[in-house]
């Protein structure tokens, strides 16, 4: 990057608000996700609009690329930098700007942390029910560039569900607003809806108005552990087929439950070959009425235990320990490569035999756990990046589940985002007109392909970067 | 790097065991807690940030810099990063090497620095009787009205500004200290169940001999008989922690060859920036083949106070001479270094007559950070009115906490915002309970 590039990014943001030193820059080398690194040129912070839009002018006119940030939790490279970049990070904007009560709406910037908006709701005795298992760290506009799902998206929905407008900064530095408060609205094309899991490559989202829905006044949480794999996911799919929507319904298999356990320390049964957490919510008599008919059918299907949380206090532990399933397994090997597959969900059983037997033929360990009520898995890998020969197994290992997991009529990811990680295979499921469409529309927006280069796919300017990145990575 | 030569070497991150590193898998799940990211919002200031500039180190993509050397001095050593770390991390083997690491290379290195290094670090705090020859000095003139008269005067307005605000902070110093208090053996009225260890500790020895006193009567209350070596040194933990690897081995060796190890069932540390150190000496001694195999037998025998009571089962305490209430802050070492929030907090519920408030941020640093306040004044200030914010929202006029720095800290921050919140060790009231029968 030219040194004017920089000088004036320094005039026009504080100079302590732009990072240029080694040491600043190597902690934005990477995200959530396991190997990709990168170093940017600078990272900057703006505080308001007009500054994102002011460095989106300044990069536009030195065709230099942006890579944006939120908290940098995301599983598929989202935000890992390209070489020579700005890194746009949105921490500084972090308000809550309105809870609106009568027409249950919140206005925030999109730098706030995720679990603030849901703290925000709360105040007001409302309900924000998007809670991605990272929400203590991760930012509002990284849930909404990558749509992301969390524990209680079975029946609540994700992200997408409760974005009704934004706003948006664009390519040539233009600022825009979509959408609205109204519950009903077709006027135009639903342009918010193409920033929803956008993941930084068309626009940067600086405010977001997010639905809120009232507080449900009972909820309810059990815990059934089981002797095989394929029960908790029969369990699952009785409960749809008997059309109870419970707010949650995740399983960890036993190297997951085993790692949460070492470091949550909170009972859970070690020898059980998986585990199915499950919560409704609502009023207090359905809550009742259902919690007893799921506790009934997990017995059906042979649960050697299902428990009951006594209160609040222990229903929040378990969604806790539940929320650290993922960095949990890192003690096990020293690399954790996790994957976010979904299929339709009576093809679940199937799958979760799948991984297993993919992991067996390549000699890899692979644990299991994920949003079972989605159909959204997370095989997670547990290898070694310094071992190529290992990582190679892996590799094959990888590329046969997301292979049947297209033949199941599923997608390569449910929730985390294509992002580099996952680029790959992204031609496989799109794989008519579609996938020209993805670079049609990211040309017509951002012609100059400044924004977020190389992630979701390759246009002809960005590719040499990335492969340099994979390559170097 | 073609000039490697002239180039400090990290000797320690290089040659780590590389999987402590990698055990970081970046996911951000402690960022929330750390107080310094809490404060900048900057990712060198957080856990993952910090491991990740450790990792360039070793991966040779990052020299030994001065910059470096500031974010590990920046860094509270609190280890809530650890309490948060689904994965596991040992954030205090890193930070250790770390710091060792930059002191062998000298990069911090300034005329200034390196005296009071050489002078407390090296010198006081190796020399169990030159400190408490210190600390008689330092008794007289808080007791001779010599301290009284200086602040009256004014005269500290003439020392250099980080020393004039630690003036206040300078501990009050007990008439006597431990081994005036405490006799070499002690035992219980009726046959004892145990025979336990004591450890003094330093500044506790000098600041606080009496929770050493409060310390052995408790263990006497619950059938403890009590052996106390004499004019103890140092645990190590202030050179531990500040890169001095070799003299913190030397004092672990000291304080190994004071106890028969066979002839205790515990050891008892009563301070916790101390027993996290202490539980540790298997790791310092590793490659000693003297000390090694007696070192493991060390940490598995040594007992925060609060779990050893725990985990014999806690004699029932009477009534406390009148009602208190009380709220307990959280030592950094001791909850998020030794894993001990729950025990302190069940022993004071067992008073009848005490009522426990809850404290919120309770496991966030206080700012005492070892000598934390004397490196960072400005970061150590601002937390440390946070917590007392925090316990003032409580209401309680009495607050418990389990070490001496966080003590000491927490004394100083009341009395600056003028209140008469009375901070005890949690060990105190219980002796007070027992002596009430
Ligand atoms: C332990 C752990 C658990 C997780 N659990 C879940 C889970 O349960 N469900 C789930 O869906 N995900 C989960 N994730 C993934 C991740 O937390 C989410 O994708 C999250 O939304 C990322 O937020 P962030 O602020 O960290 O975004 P970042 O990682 O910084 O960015 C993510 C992507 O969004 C873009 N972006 C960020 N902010 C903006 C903006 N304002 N405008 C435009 N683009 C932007 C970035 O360029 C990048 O492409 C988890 C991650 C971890 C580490
Ligand atoms: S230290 Fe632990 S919690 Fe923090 S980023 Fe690393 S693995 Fe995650
Ligand atoms: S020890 Fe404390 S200050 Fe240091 S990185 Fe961990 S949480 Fe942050």
């Amino acid at each position: 990057m030219k040194p004017e590039t920089i000088e004036r990014l320094r005039s026009l943001l504080a100079p302590a608000r732009v990072l240029t030193s080694k040491e600043d820059l190597i902690p934005y080398g990477f995200d959530g996700t396991a190997v990709l690194q990168q170093l940017p040129a600078c990272v900057v912070f703006p505080v308001d609009t007009q500054e994102v839009s002011a460095v989106v002018e300044l990069a536009n006119a030195d065709d230099v690329p942006i890579v944006t940030r939120g908290s940098g939790t995301g599983l598929s490279g989202g935000s890992v930098p390209i070489s020579d970049c700005i890194v746009l990070c949105l921490l500084r904007m972090n308000r809550i700007l309105e809870v609106d009560t009568d027409n249950l709406t919140l206005l925030a910037e999109t730098g706030t942390i995720t679990k603030s908006i849901e703290d925000g709701a709360l105040a007001e005795g409302l309900f924000y029910p998007p809670d991605p298992s990272s929400l203590k760290v991760s930012t509002i506009g990284g849930n909404v560039a990558n749509n992301s799902g969390g524990l209680r998206g079975l029946k609540y929905g994700v992200t997408r569900d409760y974005v009704m407008g934004m706003e948006v900064v664009l390519p040539d530095g233009e600022i825009a607003w979509l959408g609205n408060k109204c519950v009903k609205d077709v006027a135009g094309y639903s342009l918010k809806d193409l920033f929803v899991g956008s993941e930084g490559t068309l626009g940067i989202i600086t405010k977001v108005l997010l639905k809120l829905v009232p507080l449900p006044p009972a909820r309810r949480t059990l815990l059934a552990t089981y002797s095989t794999l394929e029960a908790g996911a029969e369990t699952v799919s009785s409960i749809i087929a008997e059309k109870i929507i419970p707010c949650t319904l995740e399983f960890l298999d036993q190297t997951t439950l085993r790692c949460v356990e070492e470091f949550a320390k909170i009972g859970l049964p070690t020898e059980a070959t998986s585990l199915l957490l499950m919560e409704t919510d609502g009023h207090s008599a359905v809550v009742a009425e259902e919690a007893a008919k799921m506790e009934a059918i997990a017995r059906r299907h042979g649960a050697i235990e299902v428990r009951v949380a006594r209160d609040g206090l222990e229903a929040a532990e378990l969604a806790t320990a539940r929320r650290s399933a993922f960095s949990a397994l890192a003690r096990v090997r020293p690399t954790t490569i996790l994957e976010d597959v979904t299929v339709p969900r009576s093809r679940l059983a199937e799958m979760v035999r799948f991984v297993e037997d993919a992991a067996a033929r390549h000699k890899v360990k692979v644990a299991n756990f994920g949003h079972m009520g989605d159909g959204n898995l997370h095989p997670t890998f547990l290898t070694n990046e310094k071992d190529p020969e290992e990582m190679h197994r892996v590799e094959l290992a990888m590329d046969e589940i997301f292979d049947f997991t297209i033949e199941l009529g599923g997608t390569i990811t449910g929730e985390h985002g294509v992002g580099l990680a996952k680029k790959k295979h992204l031609p496989a499921q799109f794989r008519d007109a579609s996938y020209p469409l993805l670079k049609r529309i990211k040309g017509a927006l951002d012609p100059k392909n400044l924004f977020n280069p190389g992630k979701i796919f390759d246009l002809q300017a960005a590719s040499v970067s990335n492969e340099q990145l994979q390559n170097d990575a | 790097m073609n000039n490697c030569k002239t180039m400090p070497e990290a000797k320690r991150l290089e040659t780590l065991d590389y999987s402590i590193l990698q055990q970081c898998m970046h996911c951000g799940m402690c960022l929330p807690t750390c107080p310094t990211y809490d404060e900048t919002g900057l990712e060198r200031n957080s856990p993952r940030g910090r491991i990740s500039l450790m990792r360039a180190i070793a991966d040779g993509q990052l020299e030994l810099t001065p910059a470096f050397g500031e974010e590990m001095y920046y860094c509270l050593g609190c280890l809530a990063c650890t309490t948060a770390c689904p994965a596991g991390v040992d954030y205090a083997d890193l930070f250790e090497n770390a710091r060792a690491d930059i002191e062998d290379a000298q990069i911090l290195d300034t005329k200034e620095r390196r005296f009071w290094r050489w002078l407390a670090v090296k010198t006081i705090f190796m020399r169990p009787r030159l400190l408490r020859a210190i600390g008689r000095v330092m008794w007289l003139y808080q007791s001779s009205g010599l301290q009284a008269l200086l602040r009256r005067i004014g005269a500290f307005r003439l020392l250099p500004r980080n020393l004039r605000e630690l003036e206040p902070m300078a501990p009050r110093i007990q008439r006597s200290f431990s081994d005036g208090l405490i006799a070499r053996e002690e035992v219980p009225a009726e046959p004892p169940r145990f025979r336990v260890g004591m450890l003094t500790g330093c500044v506790q020895d000098l600041a606080f001999s009496d929770v050493n006193r409060d310390t052995v009567d408790v263990l006497l209350a619950n059938g403890c008989s009590v052996v106390t070596p004499r004019c103890q040194a140092c645990c190590g933990s202030l050179h531990g922690h500040n890169g001095e690897t070799a003299l913190a081995e030397e004092l672990a060796r000291r304080a190994i060859d004071q106890f028969d190890l066979d002839e205790v069932d515990a050891i008892i540390s009563n301070a916790g920036g101390c027993g996290s150190h202490l539980k540790h000496y298997g790791r310092l001694l590793k490659n000693d083949p003297d000390y090694a195999a007696k070192a493991a037998i060390w940490d598995s025998k040594l007992k925060d106070i609060h779990e050893w009571l725990d985990e014999i089962g806690l004699a029932p305490p009477p009534a406390l001479p009148e009602p208190m209430t009380v709220t307990y802050h959280d030592s950094c070492h001791l909850c998020h270094g030794q894993g001990v929030s729950r025990q302190p907090r069940d022993l004071l519920k067992a008073v009848p007559n005490l009522t426990l408030k809850p404290l919120a941020e309770s496991s966030w640093c206080c700012g005492s950070a070892g000598v934390y306040n004397i490196t960072q004044p400005e970061q150590a200030g601002k937390l440390q009115k946070r917590k007392v914010a925090n316990i003032l929202q409580t209401a309680a006029p009495n607050v418990a906490t389990a070490n001496p720095g966080c003590h000491l800290q927490l004394q100083t921050g009341l009395r600056i915002e003028g209140s008469d919140t009375i901070v005890h060790h949690p060990v105190s009231i219980l002796a007070r309970a027992y002596r009430n029968r």
